[in-house]
């Protein structure tokens, strides 16, 4: 009697075990085949602008003419790859050191306050849409710019002090994560020797977290290469290698933007945008490898 | 008898409502180790963090009375804390190196109190590693990780760090507790050498470690100070029955 009942109680667990079992595995293959069909969807059209239409590599990488409707159509590709580093590198640059130096206000010399009111300030903007970020660049960091320096004030510096602000609660609540994740004793062992509070974060707290540090740095720079909407509209959008910082130029996230209602599906025109999408993807696999690399590094 | 290298005076620590550390007064001399002893909670470790100031790190606790370095009240706001800790070295519970090279867990405190000589450096490293005992182990791979090293280890290079910007005291709290046996000889070992020179204070839980390592007992219950004596005598004859009861084992 007593078997029986247990056996009884048995067979719905298995049962619950399975059920539990396939719906997951199904999630994880829905997933994974999108995944994989999106790669290899942008893969195809990317790559077929060079083995269909026979556009040549020097061409999109080495040249800077880009004349999709010319007579023959020039694909030079090289200023938005350019544009696309120089304001996701520069943005980074000014969105490191502030954003790092906010964490470490945040949990080394007011606690109390920033766990309580500044993080979640800087989680909302996280927030705030990238087209309300490119109105107010276009509307107050523009004519910003275009009164202090020669030239219209679009460019390259315009795109990464927009793409900054946008990064900045990125690499703040990341480097925050890691400077609280800090191995205990270590601060006080650095005290204790007699070093004083500077000393402390700069010898012993910001070495010691710097892989983390760099991890938020990296996927801010991941986020500034792939946003698209702030960026064209402040970048000015000309398709060339500008001479000077505040002078119009394109990204790569810009010119796919701009020109994709204009080119007709098929056509080589079209191809070529997927080109540049499929550079935009694998420049982030290439971010976020290094992040796997980075958090590989602190583990050690 | 021995000089008088440290002592407190009527020492309160508070920590918000809770009063953690009771009136303490009491006197530690030069090349002589006491032990702090007594059960969790009665305040030990956070009497032993006051007197480099390090309970300063932790918010909300306050300190009231005087502990005497010298001639100088370094409990005083106006006491310069990095000096102090200078002075007065510390090693915890669980090592703590720095994640750098064996060589510059060690150069890291004399580079801060202005060492720049590679020369000079060279030698605090070889002089701090010898006197914690652990050059030997450590001379051939000095430009490894700190992390490299066993639990034991670690925490002898962990004193040799303290050594090396030359205090004139060690703080210790419970610096054997989390290592293996072997390990926890050595340290004590290394205790008995460095009383040679320094004045040693150790917060332990194990009676045995105090009976063996200290010269000089104090034994400490609800924040007060109960007994303090020679270490013999609490061991064998303690005056008050709460001290015998506690080393007997009948608490704590």
């Amino acid at each position: 009697m007593a078997q029986s009942g247990g056996k009884k109680r048995v067979q719905p667990h298995i049962i619950e075990e399975w059920t539990g079992k396939i719906y997951t595995s199904l999630c994880i293959t829905f997933l994974i085949v999108t995944i994989f069909s999106m790669v290899y969807f942008v893969a195809a059209k990317g790559l077929s602008s060079f083995f269909v239409n026979g556009v040549s590599f020097k061409e999109i990488f080495g040249s800077t003419v880009w004349k999709p409707d010319g007579e023959p159509p020039l694909f030079g590709a090289l200023p938005f790859i350019i544009g696309s580093f120089s304001t996701s590198i520069l943005a980074a640059l000014i969105a490191a050191p502030l954003g790092i130096c906010a964490a470490l206000f945040m949990v080394e010399i007011m606690p109390k306050y920033g766990k309580k009111y500044l993080q979640p300030v800087i989680e909302l903007l996280a927030g705030i849409p990238s087209v309300v970020y490119g109105f107010v660049g276009l509307s107050v960091v523009v004519p910003f710019y275009r009164d202090l320096f020669p030239g219209q004030g679009l460019g390259i510096v315009a795109g990464a002090t927009v793409l900054s602000i946008m990064i900045l609660p990125t690499i703040t609540s990341i480097a925050t994560d890691a400077l609280s994740a800090l191995p205990s004793g270590l601060k006080e062992g650095s005290y204790a020797l007699g070093a004083t509070r500077w000393q402390t974060l700069y010898r012993t707290v910001i070495p010691t977290t710097m892989p983390a540090l760099m991890t938020g740095v990296v996927l801010g720079m991941a986020r500034a290469f792939g946003e698209a909407l702030a960026v064209q509209m402040v970048i000015g959008n000309a398709p060339h290698i500008p001479t000077s910082l505040f002078e119009s130029t394109s990204t790569l996230t810009s010119v796919i933007t701009l020109s994709m209602g204009n080119t007709v599906m098929g056509s080589v025109q079209n191809n070529v945008l997927w080109t540049l999408a499929f550079i935009l993807m694998a420049m982030t696999f290439i971010f976020v490898f290094t992040v796997r690399w980075l958090e590989r590094r602190a583990k050690r | 008898m021995h000089n008088i290298e440290l002592s407190t005076k009527d020492l309160n620590v508070f920590y918000g409502e809770k009063h953690a550390v009771k009136d303490i007064s009491l006197d530690f001399a030069a090349k002589q180790v006491t032990a702090l002893i007594g059960p969790s909670g009665c305040g030990k470790s956070t009497f032993l963090r006051s007197l480099n100031r390090m309970n300063d790190l932790i918010d909300g606790a306050k300190i009231t009375g005087e502990i005497w370095l010298g001639d100088e009240n370094i409990n005083d706001p106006k006491t310069d804390v990095v000096l102090v800790r200078q002075k007065i070295g510390m090693v915890w519970q669980r090592p703590n190196p720095f994640h750098k090279s064996i060589y510059e867990n060690i150069a890291f405190g004399p580079r801060y109190h202005g060492i720049r000589d590679k020369r000079k450096l060279d030698q605090i490293v070889e002089e701090s590693l010898t006197k914690a005992a652990i050059w030997n182990e450590t001379k051939d791979r000095l430009n490894k990780s700190a992390l490299s090293l066993s639990g034991g280890q670690q925490q002898r290079l962990c004193i040799a760090r303290s050594i090396a910007v030359s205090p004139n005291i060690i703080l210790m709290d419970e610096p054997a507790s989390a290592l293996d046996p072997i390990s926890s000889a050595k340290i004590e070992e290394l205790i008995a050498d460095l009383k040679q020179e320094y004045c040693i204070i150790i917060v332990t839980h194990n009676m045995q470690q105090a009976a063996r390592v200290s010269d000089k007992t104090a034994f400490f219950l609800m924040g007060d100070l109960v007994e303090y004596d020679d270490t013999s005598k609490i061991f064998t004859n303690p005056s008050e029955k709460r001290t015998s009861d506690y080393i007997s084992g009948r608490f704590g």
